[in-house]
């Protein structure tokens, strides 16, 4: 049967087929339905005339094989597949909404927006990542928004999973990918670093922001290659109206050396939804590309072939974790605090990409209508927030390693699970019950933040309370 | 005494016939080698994922101290409808002076020889060199060859055997590391180091050599017996390695005076 060119009504293995959706030279696309479907569903057709070269396959092999140990909101919901001998196809759902493309031809947008639609996408990348795959062909067109504004991740036919052979990486032997998006370490072959994908966020945000692609559209392998040492222009000399904090968030991203870029999408999300927070380093105010030296030197290091880092996603994830500190630096505990600094060190020693989310929360104060009262609670947000700050000075951390926040909240349990669970904490660590000084934000909460929260979570005990 | 009575706790085992056609899950276990502590511990590991048949490629024997045991389980399991096939060490065990085998391996084959009695040795001689259920070839060595004992080390040894067996699947030891190789578009093999305890999926519409491992004497460097499951449902492979009681299978290599470096292979997995 030639799945290529069905008509609407017909009938593929239970599946009443739709309308033609695409047609392009690798795949058809139909909107399909079924019997009791529950949801909108679309199959996949590769074109793979009569003696077609098994490389046709290949894509459509990588994306079944992967897209079918995918779950979650981020990517579109594994159906089913047609044995790949006599009908090939796969059957996803139809993921209903706006693709990233729509925004992107718009472009410029505000960096606001554009801040809103690419933490969406950090946060698909970052899920896609936790569950051992990069997608290595992130752009504009692979990227849909649900109604309810998450973002899905299409199109697994270049994506590469930490556990199973690479078969496109074996089937081309040269650079895949889309010519503006893809990563300085992919032109080179390496196909096992998910910060790629990162870079890819960076591409896309640089669009968004200024209109522009920040490596053009090569079509040339030494056009691929030129990202291996030139940067790009920094997007504000494209918009001088974009605030400093975007383009440190982009350039971020774009680094040439896969180390040097954020180290997990899900910090490049928290940026993007905390742009205050952003510490701003020399990228920020950058109006000129390196200079010729720094590009030659570059080039220079090009020419040899690092090899790739042989990880699997997760472990990547697992060396940046990002790590809840709840405190409350106001309480005096001096042998509290110190323990909690002490866990803090250890984890920061042991995984020398993690983050530290130092974070307390503030009752909402009730008198804050008046004039007064508004001022007081600002008074002592700033206070929590210098605390804070000072409490955190002991680690001598880096400022990109850390980020400070005062929550508001009069449940402080819930109001924590909440924080960790946007924000993709891998581990929170806090105080235990011990006194009754604590016990209002600490104490009585710990419990509760260990049966909630959607990560690990550390209690610190004072030496005291081993008694 | 049938064979079958020699463990009664796997004759009355329901197995499923290989060939039935019905989808399932099979273990795949090879390098057995009269190891019982590290062969009844893949079998419960197996068991426990969901294994219904099982295959076994060959070298049941050689090395170890308990050949009439692990024949007690794996005859009945034969019996019932489990596929075995012949290794270098059964060919060496029912004759043969074995002037190609390490003096050390030597040894332990004129051992395994005196222990055996009729039964076992109608047994081993009733095994097949190669078979094949399925889209699944099974072979101890190699498919190209396979009464050469050739040692699949290397992509090209591998597409040869993936070439000869001419199935999508095809399963061997006799190497005693875990590893999968595949047939890319232009032919050419290549090689995967499997992640331990991750299905991998084996599309059928490219071929696939699968080596098991070894059950009873790994030499990787951990201690750990090493197996995989095939699951025809999902067509998938995953590799396993599962800890096993090492020291009692040392200690009773030493007891039976068999060479001292097969006791310390166990004890250090080299």
């Amino acid at each position: 049967m030639d799945l290529t060119n069905l008509h609407p009504g017909s009938e593929v293995d239970g599946f009443r087929v739709g309308e033609k959706i695409h047609e392009g030279g690798m795949a058809v696309l139909y909107r399909v339905e079924r019997e009791g479907g529950g949801f909108p569903m679309l199959m996949k057709v590769p074109r793979l005339e009569f003696g077609s070269h098994p490389s046709c396959y290949v894509g459509f092999e990588v994306e079944q094989m992967i897209l079918e140990t995918l779950t979650g909101p981020h990517v579109p919901r594994w159906v089913t597949k047609g044995s790949l001998e006599d009908t090939p196809y796969l059957v996803m759902e139809y993921v209903e909404g706006r693709s990233l493309h729509e925004y992107a031809e718009r472009a410029p947008i505000p960096a606001e927006e554009a801040a809103r639609l690419v933490a969406a996408l950090a946060t698909a990348v970052h899920d896609l990542h936790r569950q051992e795959v990069i997608h290595l062909d992130i752009k504009p067109a692979n990227v849909i928004y649900r109604p309810d504004g998450r973002a899905v991740l299409v199109d697994f036919g270049l994506a590469r999973h930490g556990h199973f052979p690479d078969l496109v990486e074996e089937e081309f032997h040269r650079p895949v990918g889309t010519a503006a998006y893809i990563s300085p370490e992919q032109v080179k072959g390496n196909r096992d670093n998910p910060r790629s994908d990162l870079f890819a966020i960076g591409v896309i945000l640089y669009q968004l922001c200024t209109g522009q692609l920040p490596f053009g559209e090569p079509t040339t392998l030494g056009g691929f290659r030129r990202r291996l040492f030139l940067d790009p222009v920094p997007p504000r000399v494209w918009a001088p109206g974009l605030p400093e904090w975007m383009q440190e968030i982009i350039l971020h991203c774009l680094e040439i050396e896969a180390g040097k870029r954020y180290a997990t999408a899900a910090q490049i999300a928290f940026d993007l939804t905390h742009p205050d927070d952003v510490p701003l380093s020399g990228r920020a105010a950058r109006l000129k590309r390196a200079g010729l030296p720094v590009i030659a030197r570059r080039w220079w290091r090009s020419l040899r072939t690092k090899p790739g880092t042989n990880a699997a996603p997760t472990t990547h994830l697992a060396q940046a974790p990002q790590i809840l500190v709840a405190i409350d630096p106001g309480s005096g505990q001096e042998a509290l605090r110190r323990e909690i600094l002490a866990a803090v060190r250890q984890a920061t020693a042991a995984d020398a990409n993690c983050r530290i989310m130092c974070v307390t929360v503030l009752e909402p104060d009730i008198s804050t209508e008046q004039e007064t009262g508004h001022e007081l609670a600002n008074s002592l947000y700033t206070q929590r927030l210098v605390e804070l700050h000072h409490w955190a000075a002991e680690l001598r951390l880096p400022a990109h390693r850390l980020r400070f926040h005062v929550l508001e909240g009069t449940d402080a349990a819930a109001t924590l699970v909440e924080y960790a669970r946007q924000n993709h904490v891998d581990q929170i660590i806090m105080g235990a019950r011990g006194s009754s000084a604590l016990r209002r934000i600490l104490g009585s909460v710990s419990a509760r933040v260990v049966a909630e929260a959607p990560c690990t979570v550390t209690v610190v005990r004072s030496p005291r309370s081993h008694q | 005494m049938g064979i079958a009575a020699l463990n009664p706790s796997y004759a009355g085992l329901n197995l499923r016939i290989l060939n039935s056609g019905a989808v399932m899950k099979i273990a795949v276990l090879s390098d057995i080698h009269s190891n019982i502590e590290a062969l009844l511990a893949c079998l419960a590991h197996a068991r426990r994922h969901g294994a219904e048949q099982y295959v076994f490629l060959g070298d049941l024997l050689g090395y170890g101290a308990d050949p009439l045991a692990c024949i007690g389980v794996i005859a009945p399991m034969v019996g019932d409808g489990a596929v075995a096939v012949l290794g270098n060490h059964e060919e060496a065990i029912l004759g043969g002076l074995c002037e190609s085998m390490e003096p050390f391996a030597r040894e332990v084959v004129y051992w395994t020889r005196k222990q055996l009695r009729q039964p076992e040795r109608d047994f081993i001689r009733a095994l097949p060199m190669t078979a094949s259920r399925g889209n699944a070839f099974y072979v101890h060595a190699s498919a190209a060859s396979p009464g050469r004992w050739i040692y699949i080390d290397n992509a090209v040894a591998a597409a040869k055997c993936m070439d000869a067996s001419g199935a999508p699947l095809t399963f061997a030891g006799h190497v005693h590391h875990q590893c999968l190789y595949y047939t890319s578009g232009h032919g050419a093999a290549q090689v995967f180091n499997p992640v331990i305890g991750a299905a991998i999926p084996v599309s059928p519409h490219r071929r696939w050599l699968a080596i098991a491992g070894s059950v009873g004497q790994p030499r990787d460097g951990n201690t750990a017996a090493a197996y995989l499951l095939h699951d025809q449902q999902r067509e998938s492979l995953t590799f396993f390695r599962v800890p096993y009681d090492y020291l009692s299978a040392a200690r009773k290599v030493r007891a039976a005076g068999l060479p001292e470096r097969l006791a310390r292979r166990l004890e250090t997995g080299n």
